[in-house]
C-alpha cells in the first residue's frame, strides 16, 4: 500500500473513532462525565495521618518529603508512608482489585489517578499489594 | 600510666562494655521476637527508634574470613536474591548484588572462595561521579542509590572497581515491599539496609552456615567485628585504591 493509501485509511479510522466517541456522549447524557468518576470505598474504620479532605491535596508532598527522609537519613516508622497507605486502603476480598492499591481501574490509588490523569509512578517500583511474598522478575 | 597499666585499663573497659553489650542483647532477646537467636542479637543492634536518622557514629561493616568458605555453597547469594526479590538468573543483564568468586594462585595452587559485594567504601567512587546525586552514602556508611533520582545513566558502574552494580533492564513485577526495585535505574547491595533498620543483620550474613562473615559496627571498639579485625589479618579488596571499604576479607 502506498504512503498516501495509509494516510487515508488512517484518516477514516480516526474519523470512525470520533464518531463513535460522540455517539457515546450523547447517550451518556450532558450530565455525565466522559470518565466515571471513582468510586473509593475506605471501610478500615480508623483515621488516616491526617484528614481525607486534607490528604486528597497533599498526599503526594507528604510522600515526597518523607521519602527522602528515609532513603538518604535512614528515618523509618514515620507517619507518612508508602507501605502503610498499602495496608490500609489495599480493596478488601471479594472487591474489584483485592488486595491492591493499584494495577486494576477500581484500584484505590489508580481509580483517582485515572480519573485526574496523573500518572501514577510509584508501584513501577513499590509493591502496590499487601502481603505479597513473591519476588520480583 | 605505663603502658601495661593503659592496657588493662582498656581491657577493664572493654569488659565493661561488654556487660553493657550484652545485658542489652538480653533485654533484646526478651524483647524481639521468638526465633532471633542470641547470635543475631549479638551481630546487630536492636532497632532504631521510629524517627531517628542513621547515626553518623556508627559505620557498619562486614569481615569475611575467606578460610571458612567452602566450595559447594551459594547460600549467602541465594539468601541475598529471595531477600531483595532478585531473580537469580546468570544472564548478563541479570541482577547479582552479590556474588562468589573463586580466587586460585597459580604460582601455589592455593584456591580460595569468597563472596565479593558493594564494599561500602569511605570514599565511594560511584558517588563522586553521579552526576544527579543519586548515589549515596548514608552517616552510618552505607552506600546506597535514591532510585527516586537515579537517571540510569550507568556512570556509577563504570566507576565501580568492585563490579558491584548492576542496571534493571526491564520493567519489574511483584517487588519486595522492604526493596523497591525498577526499571531503569541502577542498584547494589544495599547491605540489607531495611534489616539493619529493624536491627537484624544483612540475609547472606544470616544465611552462612560456615560463619564467614562478622557483621557490625567498626566504630564501636567493643563490637564483635571491632574486635576481629583488632586480632586478626584482614585486608581490604584493592587497598591501592584507598577507597576505605567497609567490608574486609582475611585469608586472601
Amino acid at each position: 500500500m502506498s504512503l498516501y493509501g495509509v494516510r487515508v485509511l488512517l484518516a477514516a479510522l480516526m474519523l470512525t473513532g470520533v464518531a463513535a466517541a460522540l455517539a457515546a456522549g450523547g447517550a451518556d447524557g450532558a450530565a455525565a462525565s466522559r470518565v466515571p468518576r471513582p468510586q473509593l470505598t475506605v471501610d478500615r474504620g480508623t483515621q488516616c495521618v491526617e484528614p481525607p479532605e486534607r490528604m486528597r491535596l497533599i498526599h503526594p508532598d507528604l510522600l515526597r518529603h518523607q521519602r527522602d527522609r528515609t532513603v538518604r537519613d535512614g528515618e523509618r516508622g514515620a507517619k507518612a508512608s508508602l507501605n502503610a497507605c498499602v495496608q490500609c486502603h489495599a480493596g478488601k476480598p471479594g472487591s474489584p482489585a483485592p488486595g491492591t492499591v493499584a494495577g486494576h481501574p477500581q484500584a484505590f490509588c489508580e481509580s483517582c489517578h485515572a480519573y485526574a490523569a496523573v500518572r501514577l509512578d510509584c508501584f513501577e517500583c513499590h509493591q502496590a499489594r499487601v502481603g505479597a511474598a513473591g519476588g520480583a522478575r | 600510666m605505663s603502658p601495661r597499666e593503659s592496657a588493662a585499663g582498656e581491657d577493664r573497659g572493654v569488659s565493661r562494655r561488654a556487660v553493657l553489650a550484652f545485658g542489652g542483647a538480653a533485654l533484646a532477646g526478651t524483647l524481639l521476637a521468638p526465633g532471633i537467636r542470641l547470635i543475631e542479637i549479638a551481630g546487630a543492634q536492636v532497632a532504631r527508634p521510629a524517627g531517628e536518622p542513621a547515626s553518623g557514629k556508627v559505620r557498619w561493616g562486614m569481615l569475611i574470613d575467606t578460610t571458612r568458605c567452602v566450595p559447594d555453597c551459594d547460600k549467602c547469594v541465594q539468601a541475598c536474591n529471595t531477600e531483595n526479590g532478585l531473580s537469580g538468573g546468570r544472564a548478563p543483564t541479570d541482577p547479582q548484588w552479590i556474588r562468589k568468586i573463586e580466587i586460585r594462585l597459580e604460582r601455589t595452587g592455593r584456591t580460595v572462595y569468597a563472596p565479593v559485594m558493594c564494599q561500602h567504601c569511605a570514599q565511594p567512587p560511584c558517588v563522586d561521579v553521579c552526576p544527579t546525586g543519586a548515589s549515596f552514602k548514608r552517616a552510618d556508611g552505607i552506600v546506597l542509590v535514591d532510585r527516586h533520582t537515579c537517571i540510569g545513566c550507568r556512570y556509577c558502574m563504570m566507576a565501580c572497581p568492585y563490579k558491584a552494580r548492576s542496571f534493571v533492564h526491564e520493567p519489574l513485577h511483584d517487588q519486595k515491599a522492604d526493596v523497591p526495585r525498577g526499571k531503569g535505574c541502577v542498584e547494589s547491595c544495599t547491605m540489607c539496609v531495611h534489616r539493619i533498620d529493624k536491627g537484624l543483620t544483612p540475609a547472606c550474613v544470616q544465611a552462612c552456615p560456615e560463619g564467614v562473615f562478622v557483621f557490625g559496627d567498626l566504630n564501636d571498639p567493643g563490637s564483635a567485628i571491632a574486635r576481629r579485625v583488632r586480632e586478626i589479618a584482614s585486608s581490604q579488596i584493592r587497598p591501592d585504591l584507598a577507597l576505605d571499604t567497609a567490608v574486609r576479607y582475611h585469608g586472601i
